[in-house]
């Protein structure tokens, strides 16, 4: 009982000291230089016209790549975790019709609207992280539905491995024109896409990685969901 | 008072309510469900404050990939909590 009326008695504490600080933040305007910077110079220096991607992969880039290589350890953590010699899919109990026959239907229509989701990170909310998910939701789908559906783990580790390396590449391409890693050379030697602000082609190299991102983002995580779901079998 | 504003309150009422069920349901898949609740009404949330990048990356990873593991984590131990006696404090203990 004095336990928990301290747990409360420190929460409260905490939550008025919290409040206090933050009740005198402005929220939502025009008080921060870099975001105001960010939103001034946006379309000319990265040519994207969602301004939110354009930070995450023109601006901050090498954070994102800290970012993706955050999720490989996490994927190999719980790959090396769940080790075991031999494993296999022990679920008994199949699927409904209506969940059998609505996952086939829906599969290749979330397939489509994840890549669309990163392939237009540059034009429309969202990106790699969002697109790669949605596409290992639509994996976890079959794998709910259906008992012995399983991922082809040579095809999806080597795309990883390969969308990885490209990364880091598309960076390194970087640092041999422009001088610094990750630097933006579609958009700031080539200048493609510059009359056409806003359409598919544009953005310089975020679509491409974004596109990168998404796959190395879904595969990684599909992965995820086929080493929780496996269990050892004894022979 | 502006409509929108409400939804906004009733949304983390939902939220908080939500959030209580999922810490003391003694069922653990049906806490599951409660936390993933709160992941939903987190990205309505986050779509009503003009975010909706984050409101995508909720849904998809709170709500989908974050429940389904848990769910088969309990899946491979037990489903219900097991009543366990108040132990003291570390201040006791000392």
């Amino acid at each position: 009982m004095l336990k928990r009326a301290l747990a409360i008695v420190a929460i409260l504490i905490i939550g008025y000291w919290l409040a206090q600080g933050l009740s005198q933040v402005p929220f939502g305007q025009d008080k921060m230089l870099v975001s105001k910077y960010y939103l001034d110079h946006v379309k000319e220096q990265t040519g994207a016209v969602n301004a939110v991607t354009a930070v995450v992969v023109n601006y901050r880039g090498f954070d994102t790549l800290g970012e993706v290589t955050v999720l490989f350890i996490a994927s190999t953590g719980v790959g090396a975790l769940l080790w075991r010699k031999k494993r296999k899919r022990t679920a008994k109990t199949k699927g409904s019709v209506v969940l059998t026959t609505g996952s086939k239907l829906l599969f290749p229509f979330i397939m489509l609207f994840g890549m669309y989701i990163f392939i237009h990170g540059h034009l429309t909310p969202g990106g790699g992280f969002p697109g790669g998910a949605t596409i290992a939701t639509a994996f976890l789908l079959m794998y709910m539905a259906f008992t012995t559906y399983e991922i082809s783990h040579k095809g999806f580790e080597v795309t990883e491995g390969f969308a990885g390396m490209g990364y880091v590449l598309v960076g390194l391409i970087g640092l041999a024109i422009g001088g610094y890693f990750l630097f933006d050379w579609i958009w700031q030697t080539w200048h493609l896409g510059t009359s056409n602000i806003g359409r598919l082609f544009s953005g310089g190299f975020i679509p491409v990685i974004y596109t990168i991102i998404g796959i190395k983002v879904g595969t990684e995580l599909s992965g995820i969901i086929d080493n929780m779901l496996k269990e050892e079998v004894k022979e | 008072m502006n409509c929108v504003a409400c939804i906004e309150y009733v949304i983390i009422g939902l939220m908080i309510v939500s959030a209580i069920l999922a810490v003391e349901w003694r069922d653990l898949l049906a806490a599951v469900v409660g936390m993933t609740a709160v992941s939903l009404f987190a990205s309505i949330l986050f779509f009503f404050l003009q975010a909706p990048d984050v409101a995508m990356t909720e849904a998809a990873i709170g709500a989908a990939l974050s429940g389904a593991v848990f769910i088969f984590a309990i899946k491979r131990t037990y489903r219900y909590e097991t009543e366990e006696e108040e132990k003291p404090g570390w201040w006791m203990r000392w």
